[in-house]
């Protein structure tokens, strides 16, 4: 790591977007201080570095704050430009490609719906939020075969901005196969994408950033009985 | 590197995103085929060239399809880095805020305005009007952390984040015609109010922004396409 640079990560451990940091730190072979944040009491300096959200994760450079996971890939990216390998390919065409995959794996189609089924009060809240995360894995798997041209990645060769966008998400596709027995990556339908989470999940620098899957499963549950406990409790006998 | 030849941008007049990529072209002075689309009607080339979202702007450069403004607008600066005006800082902490505030306005500037002109109540227009007061204050802090003192977001002359702002600025302008909100009040945010002023009046934005009773126009039509229950000015 370049001298004098002092990183500190503000994160959560089951947050994909806080993963989704990590994974950028080790794939750029960057050492940096991991600071857990309790959500229902944020520290100061998270308070201070991301007045606006309020959310993890944010990087801290030397005392500059960054926010907003994909913003902080990229940062990381071009900060630390020399070091590790590119996270970005070179060719603005190419690279534009890797941007447009990045925010398509964000927006409300793939991650909200998914939250959705897993949230779902009723079946049909949950059938729907998994007919519209179903369409959008097969759009990814899509673009996984244009973006690898025949490689593993959609990077190519090299782990990228999109492999690690979407590979932020593993442990919790994991989870929601154990919990709700449902793959989101069928190898039947999208065997690219199956084949890909398999070889990214065994990569180090994956395997250091990822939670662990029965912690996920874990919290995911919690979080449910919670969801259904509220519920139950608003309803009028 | 592609070169300057062969490049169309498929738009519609009154879209700020449309408008976004304009003014960075105009940036980069880039000349290029205007294609306008009708958004009920889509074009085969509209729906080959962004088959996964459908939607404008789209940029074809030497027959390949860039797609979502942000993306379009770096992207041509990337493309075209020795052409005219830089429209990124080179740093990367500066781009990573400008970066931040542009997702900002697009994640909560532009549904507040858009839910103002959709408002199906006055207490739902009224919710949202004050949505955007609460993003414009933020932007307000934002400039002056940005500008330092200078007369843009990106310093002495337009950059990233001036375009991803300033493209709403007619639909605010059309809004502010139909429902009587002011978006830019001199007492609650002076620096923001003179920017806007000091942005229309630049010969990019004079070039390709369309007029605000462009937008007014769109909007009633939509109203009455669409039969919203609330009535404008």
């Amino acid at each position: 790591m370049a001298g004098g640079d002092d990183l500190k990560l503000l994160g959560a451990w089951a947050s994909p977007f806080v993963t989704r940091v990590k994974l950028a730190l080790n794939f750029k072979g960057l050492s940096f201080e991991d600071v857990e944040e309790d959500l229902s009491n944020k520290s100061e300096l998270l308070l201070s570095s991301n007045p606006v959200h309020k959310k993890v994760p944010v990087l801290v450079h030397n005392g500059k704050p960054i926010c907003e996971s994909v913003i902080i890939v990229q940062y990381i990216d071009e900060a630390f430009a020399g070091i590790g390998p590119a996270l970005l390919p070179s060719d603005p065409y190419e690279r534009a490609i890797a941007r447009f995959w990045a925010a398509y794996v964000d927006d409300k189609v793939l991650v909200a719906p998914w939250v959705q089924s897993l949230r779902a009060k009723t079946e049909e809240e949950k059938s729907e939020g998994l007919k519209q995360t179903f369409a959008a894995v097969e759009t990814l798997e899509g673009a996984l075969r244009e973006c690898s041209k025949g490689e593993g990645y959609f990077g190519g060769e090299t782990v990228g901005l999109v492999d690690i966008s979407l590979g932020s998400l593993l442990s919790w596709l994991n989870a929601t196969e154990v919990i709700s027995g449902t793959k989101i990556f069928d190898p039947v339908k999208t065997p690219l994408l199956a084949a890909w989470m398999e070889r990214f999940s065994k990569l180090d620098a994956a395997k250091a950033a990822l939670p662990e899957v029965d912690r996920v499963v874990e919290f995911a549950k919690k979080r449910q009985a919670q969801a259904a406990a509220a519920a139950a409790a608003s309803e009028t006998k | 590197m592609a070169g300057e030849g062969d490049i169309k941008l498929l738009g519609m007049v009154v879209s700020p995103f449309v408008v976004r990529v304009r003014m960075a072209l105009h940036r980069k002075g880039v000349s290029y085929e205007y294609v306008e689309q009708d958004l009920f009607n889509k074009s085969e080339l509209l729906l080959r060239s962004n088959p996964v979202n459908k939607k404008v702007p789209v940029l074809i450069h030497g027959g390949k399809p860039i797609c979502e403004s942000l993306v379009i607008v770096q992207y041509a600066d990337e493309v075209w880095s020795g052409k005219g005006a830089s429209i990124f800082p080179a740093d990367p902490h500066e781009r990573a805020v400008a970066r931040f505030w542009a997702a900002y306005v697009d994640d909560k500037l532009f549904p507040a305005y858009i839910g103002i002109m959709k408002a199906a109540t006055e207490e739902a227009r009224a919710e949202k009007a004050k949505e955007a007061l609460v993003v414009l204050a933020n932007l307000e802090e934002a400039f002056a952390q940005c500008s330092k003192g200078k007369p843009f977001f990106a310093g002495d002359s337009v950059g990233y984040l001036d375009l991803a702002v300033g493209c709403n600025l007619f639909w605010l302008e059309a809004i502010r015609k139909m429902f009587g909100v002011t978006f830019f009040d001199v007492g609650k945010t002076p620096l923001l109010a003179a920017w806007a002023e000091r942005f229309a009046g630049t010969e990019m934005a004079r070039e390709v922004v369309p007029d605000a009773d462009t937008a007014v126009v769109f909007a009633k039509k939509l109203q009455a396409r669409f039969g919203s229950n609330t009535s404008a000015k």
